[in-house]
């Protein structure tokens, strides 16, 4: 029975080792080593190039805005979802996974469609005489992008934690003398923690490491890191920089995760108060 | 004659065309241990809940302490709740948990201490301070669920079934407990159940409910020996429910059998219910019963056997710790004072209610 069981864990752990373990070994070989396969540390040190640094410290910033705007519209939102009544929750939750259901790429291409100078958003207020917007090609149609393209992976976790919590719980901390803001920051808050870190982690995450919503709604001009590492891949076959960089890009990632989970573990209990 | 703590008047509450209550007055003694019981859906928890402030009646007022706190949210109410399936902090250790309606009211980091000491004390788990909510026990989550409601020192203290999830050794325990607690706390309590048992176990008062409406209100023993209608008779404890005819004080007529009785008063020769409990039917030789009649069923129950005696197209459920086997006939004697009279249900409704509960 047991060996039985271990046997269908076994094309996870090959499609695991051949897709996952594998190409991440080999990412690392390249890292390290130059065109010749010696050992070097060139390529990780590339990334503290200025051109190189400027663009990392440009995608943190732009994928930090998203993320906390994310946040912004998706907590409120969760809330009004759980205080719903289930038939419009479910209603409304279809609504925000629909775009989902599209190609990515289609999503965002969209947008250039609607954004650009004489785009439809354009011709709209053009024909109400009213003054153009021109924000194609500006780090701002690339937040908007990452928003629109990440929002539902904030909602979902969020919303998910906060329906679970019993409305007794809540009803609890009225009960103890706690007004509605209290309750809110001491009890609701708290609790819906892990569904507050797993949407941040999927929005900041993919924002991180874009390179098609800043090529599309940025129009080249806005360097992401990326962009960068799918350059050194692409357009000037260095696998050895693009790995490089990547391993930093990954390293900062995994940083900033466990940065995260430590803060959240640090808020438990004693820092509520 | 202690006075009045909590005082409903008219309190009526529908969700959409679904009345829950309709028209309920009920008040509450100071230092009363009531409880309301009735099956699911009578309207019990949503009672408890008004008076909590988690519902606002549609109609009708509520009086705390001599004040109106109808419109009083929860947390600005002198009263706390112990809630079903104990609605505990998961995110916070025990002693944060306790200390959390102390410390929404700022009080000294010493006097909060000191408090989480005596609650952990008083409800027998000291030293559980530091430990997480899900390492205990659902009887341990129970008393950390009425601990952090008596630190705040309430008047008045809300219980909605709060035994429910519990193991029958353990509920029978904490039973007991709650007794000890309410006595030594001396505050109100309102205990919402649907377990008579419990009910009659711990209570000062009961009220029995019914589709929104109050069938009885009395002591345990009231409740119990004197019912007042069949739901009552039939919710509390198992018991024969007959036709009868009350032909004058003193005596009635069941099955074209003339029965003393010690009630009065139901006028004569006026149809009524009449209740018999199982355990003051006595199985007697056929010549000296009232009725006559035949064993049909025999169950051992532990402390008595429960017996089906089939007499005059009846099936009388008998308790009695003596058995008669299956097929032997016997007599069917009842004491006078075990005859209890009721009258007939004055509504339709309350025809269909009892017909609903067999």
């Amino acid at each position: 029975m047991n060996n039985k069981k271990r046997y269908l864990a076994f094309p996870y752990i090959l499609w695991s080792a051949a897709f996952i373990i594998i190409p991440l070994l080999i990412v690392l070989y390249y890292g390290i080593t130059d065109v010749d396969g010696a050992f070097t540390l060139d390529n990780i040190k590339l990334m503290f190039d200025p051109i190189n640094l400027k663009a990392l410290v440009y995608s943190l910033i732009l994928s930090g805005i998203s993320t906390i705007i994310c946040l912004a519209l998706a907590y409120p939102l969760a809330m009004i979802l759980r205080n719903a009544q289930l038939k419009s929750s479910s209603f409304i939750i279809f609504i925000f996974i629909l775009p989902m259901w599209m190609n990515f790429l289609l999503r965002t291409i969209s947008w250039q469609t609607l954004l650009e100078n004489n785009g439809v958003i354009n011709t709209i207020l053009t024909t109400m005489h009213l003054p153009k917007i021109h924000i194609i090609n500006t780090p701002y149609a690339i937040i908007l992008g990452m928003v629109y393209n990440f929002l539902p992976f904030m909602v979902l976790p969020i919303y998910n934690t906060l329906e679970k919590i019993d409305n007794n719980v809540i009803n609890a901390a009225r009960d103890l003398g706690a007004n509605g803001y209290q309750t809110f920051t001491k009890i609701i808050f708290p609790l819906s923690m892990p569904g507050v870190i797993s949407g941040i982690t999927m929005v900041f995450v993919p924002s991180l490491t874009t390179f098609v919503i800043s090529d599309l709604l940025g129009g080249g001009k806005v360097q992401l890191i990326g962009n960068v590492i799918e350059q050194e891949f692409k357009f000037k076959y260095d696998w050895n920089t693009g790995s490089g960089l990547s391993i930093v890009l990954m390293v900062f990632i995994i940083i900033s995760m466990a940065f995260i989970a430590k803060y959240d573990k640090d808020m438990e209990g004693t820092n509520v108060w | 004659m202690s006075k009045k703590l909590v005082d409903l008047s008219n309190i009526t509450k529908a969700y959409g065309d679904n009345v829950i209550l309709d028209d309920l007055n009920l008040y509450v003694k100071e230092n009363e241990f009531l409880t309301l019981l009735g099956p699911s859906g009578c309207g019990k928890t949503t009672t408890l809940r008004i008076i909590g402030g988690f519902e606002t009646p549609d109609k009708g007022k509520v009086v705390f302490d001599g004040a109106d706190i109808t419109k009083l949210p929860p947390n600005e109410r002198q009263l706390n709740t112990v809630f079903q399936k104990y609605a505990l902090f998961t995110h916070m250790t025990i002693a944060e948990n306790i200390a959390f309606g102390l410390k929404i009211k700022n009080k000294s980091r010493q006097y909060i201490k000191d408090k989480i000491s005596y609650a952990l004390k008083l409800v027998n788990l000291e030293g559980f301070e530091n430990r997480s909510v899900d390492s205990l026990s659902g009887g341990q989550q129970q008393r950390i669920a009425i601990a952090r409601a008596i630190v705040n020192e309430p008047k008045l203290l809300l219980l909605d079934e709060p035994l429910g999830a519990l193991d029958l050794k353990l509920r029978q325990d904490m039973q007991y407990e709650l007794i000890r607690l309410k006595n030594e706390l001396g505050i109100t309590f309102i205990y919402v159940t649907h377990d008579q048992e419990e009910a009659l176990t711990m209570s000062d008062s009961i009220v029995v409910m019914n589709q929104g409406y109050i069938q009885q209100i009395g002591s345990p023993e009231d409740i119990y020996n004197e019912p007042q209608n069949a739901f009552v008779a039939d919710f509390i404890g198992e018991s024969n429910i007959v036709h009868g005819t009350f032909l004058e004080d003193e005596m009635v007529e069941i099955f074209g059998k003339k029965f003393r009785c010690v009630d009065k008063g139901f006028g004569k020769n006026k149809p009524v219910d009449v209740v018999i409990r199982p355990e003051d039917i006595d199985l007697v030789d056929p010549k000296d019963g009232t009725l006559t009649g035949v064993v049909t069923s025999l169950i051992f129950k532990g402390v008595h056997y429960e017996m089906e005696v089939l007499a005059n197209g009846h099936e009388w459920l008998v308790h009695s710790t003596d058995l008669s086997p299956v097929g032997a006939m016997v007599g069917i004697k009842v004491d006078p004072f075990d005859i209890q009279i009721m009258q007939k249900p004055q509504s339709e409704d309350e025809e269909a209610v009892i017909s609903d509960e067999q």
